[in-house]
């Protein structure tokens, strides 16, 4: 089975039968990462860009480590040290890139739908890290590995995604695919980050930090992004520590075996206690281990590979 | 040369006019209308052109109340005489043109700069739209009385909503005493500042921020409390949400003096248009939901909206060819206006007298320009419709410089096939059999 698309832009339109394709393909590929000569030979030849108009430490690095481990040149660009800050545009930079032959581009962009300019201009495989508040889907597909071999299972959970669900590309990727596989989604937040008409994606709207928590499975918890939200939009830090922090005391709430989730980076004290991101229940180093299991598997699978 | 239109459906709503019948142009007004105008003994070939129209509406020229045409300034997106030309092929024999260009239409010297562009281009009638406020900063009235008599026939600091509601009751009050429109720009900007598109289901989708309906009904209430409370008109430029349309309707109910537009994107795309992140399909007020569509087409039926104009707002591609965010706000709609607008003809929500009506009679009317009107003794300023015409958009033949059409390669049917400007014949559309 191979993908039916050459680039990963999103989730929504990502069938389901593509998303265990890529999952069980990850799986498979982590044991690469544990080897003590961390490479193998499938993507020699092939050469991979990252293109970075955001600043990004953990998912440059996992696509980067991603692709040399299977042998792929990489080369990294971001926005400080590129012809952008020369007024040149997006297709620009892109039409020039194309020139240079690479086989897969790598891109976040803090504007939504800048992934999609790109794909449907270039001929390479274009893999969306992150376009605004619009969608991640390589974080979506390394969670659901996480919650997968943690749970053994995806559909019939109860995952709680909490905080400011109105910016948050993680969010509507990981709605999108965990709909896809079955599971039960509850959203919560300050409710203006409840963005309009969002039960319509199938999810649980819960106001109250306490009910959406209560029995859930999973509890991936969400950064205030400070940096995208208007100003006015929340009194202060304090209140939303307060309101709407993973804790010592709600976490009792969920169930007995919660994993607890979070795309990073983590704001210790806001959202999450730092005891919990610490604890027992905490997968989060485990999401960044999968991340890179994930990102190679998507290599693969654009580069033609087959399951 | 004088002209005989023969035959032709003439739909002139001024004088209640829809009947078969001939039109005699003398001199560059409307003559007679009378049946069968037979060319005298006296009359030759080179005197004396006689136009077959049968089958063909004939239409008072068509009045576009809102349109910017970029110059000065912005001359690589538009000039009055490329605007101009667009203008005709559209079939509008009159447009009247915003005044957000660099410098800003806020001073006599603006106003008149562009009247003189039109008459050079000698295509259709240019109506120079006076800013409202210097600058368009909001906070100064221009001087209206000089710019009246420079020939500007509105008031409008479109592109920017008049955010003091002071400054915008003065606006109304001085206006009205001088016997012109302000025509407002409804956006309140505390809700609408970081929105992209409507705020809805689909904005949640794609993660955009959005422009909730309520920041354009917020400033329609205010603009009419305003008027209300001075006994002044108010003219709401591009109406799009239905909390707008059930504003005005309420308000013309309790005897407000108060006139709406839309314009044809607002009643044929919805928010679902911007699937895909297309740049031509980002303007303001942005395309909202289905309901709204709804709304706006009941407003147009049932008399609420009185005129639709297209908001021409052409840009190069160094404006759309970039990512969602950073791309300007506009549509181009010129030459698309009249043929999306015929479709309500055919889907039975206007009668052809009353598209006619809401784009030429009613704007005429709301602008307070002689035009709009066939009756014997009027400029000679008339539309040859061919409303049966099926053609395709192709953007990149339009008169106009703007290519940010969402619109494209659409298949479309009706169009102006000739358009009479003062008796002279400014455009003819080819393969047009007349």
């Amino acid at each position: 089975m191979k993908l039916s698309s050459k680039d990963m832009l999103g989730i929504r339109d990502l069938p389901r039968e593509e998303i265990d394709l890529i999952l069980d393909t990850a799986a498979s590929f982590k044991e690469i990462s544990e080897r003590t000569i961390k490479k193998v030979p499938t993507l020699r030849g092939k050469t991979v860009i990252t293109l970075f108009f955001e600043a990004s430490t953990r998912t440059r690095t996992s696509f980067e480590i991603a692709a040399k481990r299977l042998s792929a040149d990489t080369i990294n660009i971001s926005a400080s040290t590129s012809s952008v800050v020369k007024g040149e545009t997006l297709i620009d930079t892109a039409r020039n890139l194309e020139s240079m032959n690479p086989d897969i581009i790598v891109i976040r962009h803090s504007a939504a739908g800048a992934a999609q300019i790109l794909a449907g201009l270039l001929k390479q495989s274009i893999i969306n890290a992150g376009d605004g508040a619009h969608e991640h889907p390589t974080q979506a597909l390394l969670d659901m590995l996480t919650i997968r071999e943690k749970k053994g299972r995806i559909e019939g959970l109860t995952v709680a995604i909490v905080g400011d669900i109105a910016h948050s590309r993680v969010a509507r990727s990981n709605i999108y695919g965990l709909i896809k596989m079955g599971a039960n989604v509850v959203i919560c937040g300050p409710a203006m980050m409840i963005p309009r008409g969002i039960e319509r994606m199938g999810v649980t709207v819960c106001c109250s930090m306490r009910d959406a928590i209560r029995n859930a499975d999973v509890v991936m918890m969400l950064r205030m992004q400070l940096e995208r939200q208007e100003k006015n939009l929340f009194p202060s830090l304090r209140e939303y520590a307060q309101q709407f922090s993973l804790n010592r005391d709600n976490i009792r709430l969920a169930k007995d075996d919660v994993i607890v989730m979070h795309p990073g980076p983590v704001n210790r004290g806001v959202e999450i206690a730092p005891d919990i991101a610490d604890g027992p229940s905490s997968v989060i180093l485990e999401q960044v281990a999968n991340g890179v299991a994930v990102r190679m598997a998507l290599l693969y699978l654009l580069s033609g590979g087959t399951k | 040369m004088n002209v005989v239109l023969k035959g032709g459906r003439i739909v002139d709503p001024s004088q209640g006019m829809d009947a078969v019948s001939d039109i005699l142009i003398e001199k560059g007004k409307i003559s007679r209308i009378e049946r069968d105008i037979t060319p005298s003994k006296a009359d030759s070939k080179n005197t004396l052109r006689v136009i077959d129209l049968q089958g063909m509406i004939v239409s008072p020229g068509l009045v576009d109340m809102h349109v910017h045409l970029r110059e000065p300034g912005f001359e690589y997106k538009e000039t009055i005489r490329t605007g101009s030309e667009a203008a005709v092929a559209g079939g509008f024999t009159s447009i009247a043109c915003m005044a957000n260009t660099n410098p800003v239409n806020d001073n006599r010297s603006v106003t008149e700069f562009i009247l003189k562009q039109a008459r050079l281009a000698a295509t259709a009638n240019v109506f120079p739209v006076a800013a409202l406020s210097r600058g368009q900063a909001g906070e100064t009235l221009t001087e209206f009385g000089d710019l009246k008599s420079a020939g500007a026939v509105a008031f409008s600091d479109d592109g920017n909503p008049v955010t003091d509601s002071g400054l915008m009751r003065h606006a109304l009050e001085y206006a009205c005493s001088l016997d012109m429109p302000v025509l407002s720009h409804c956006e309140d900007r505390g809700l609408s500042s970081s929105g992209l598109m409507h705020e809805g289901f689909i904005s949640t989708e794609l993660g955009l921020p959005g422009i909730p309906a309520v920041a354009e009904d917020i400033m329609v209430l205010r603009d009419i409390a305003l008027a209300r409370f001075t006994g002044t008109r108010v003219h709401i430029a591009h109406v799009s949400t239905a909390g707008a349309v059930q504003a005005v309707r309420e308000a013309k109910a309790a005897g407000v003096h108060v006139t709406a537009e839309t314009a044809p994107h607002y009643f044929t795309l919805t928010d679902e248009a911007l699937r895909g992140f297309s740049t031509n399909c980002k303007m303001y007020p942005p395309l909202r939901g289905a309901e709204d569509v709804e709304a706006v087409k009941e407003g147009l039926s049932d008399g609420t909206i009185d005129a639709i104009a297209s908001d021409h707002a052409p840009h190069s591609s160094v404006e759309k060819d970039v990512e969602f965010a950073y791309a300007a706000n506009g549509i181009i709609g010129l030459e698309t206006s009249l043929a999306l607008s015929l479709k309500l003809v055919r889907d039975g929500i206007l009668t052809l007298p009353q598209l006619i009506e809401k784009m030429s009679t009613n704007p005429a009317h709301i602008l307070k320009i002689p035009k709009g009107s066939l009756t014997p003794g009027c400029d000679a300023d008339i539309t040859l419709i061919d409303i049966h015409k099926a053609w395709t958009v192709d953007a990149g033949t339009f008169r106009s410089k703007g290519l940010n059409c969402p619109f494209d390669g659409w298949n479309l049917i009706g169009k102006a096939i000739m358009a009479i400007v003062g008796g002279e014949v400014r455009y003819t559309d080819t393969g047009a059999a007349v």
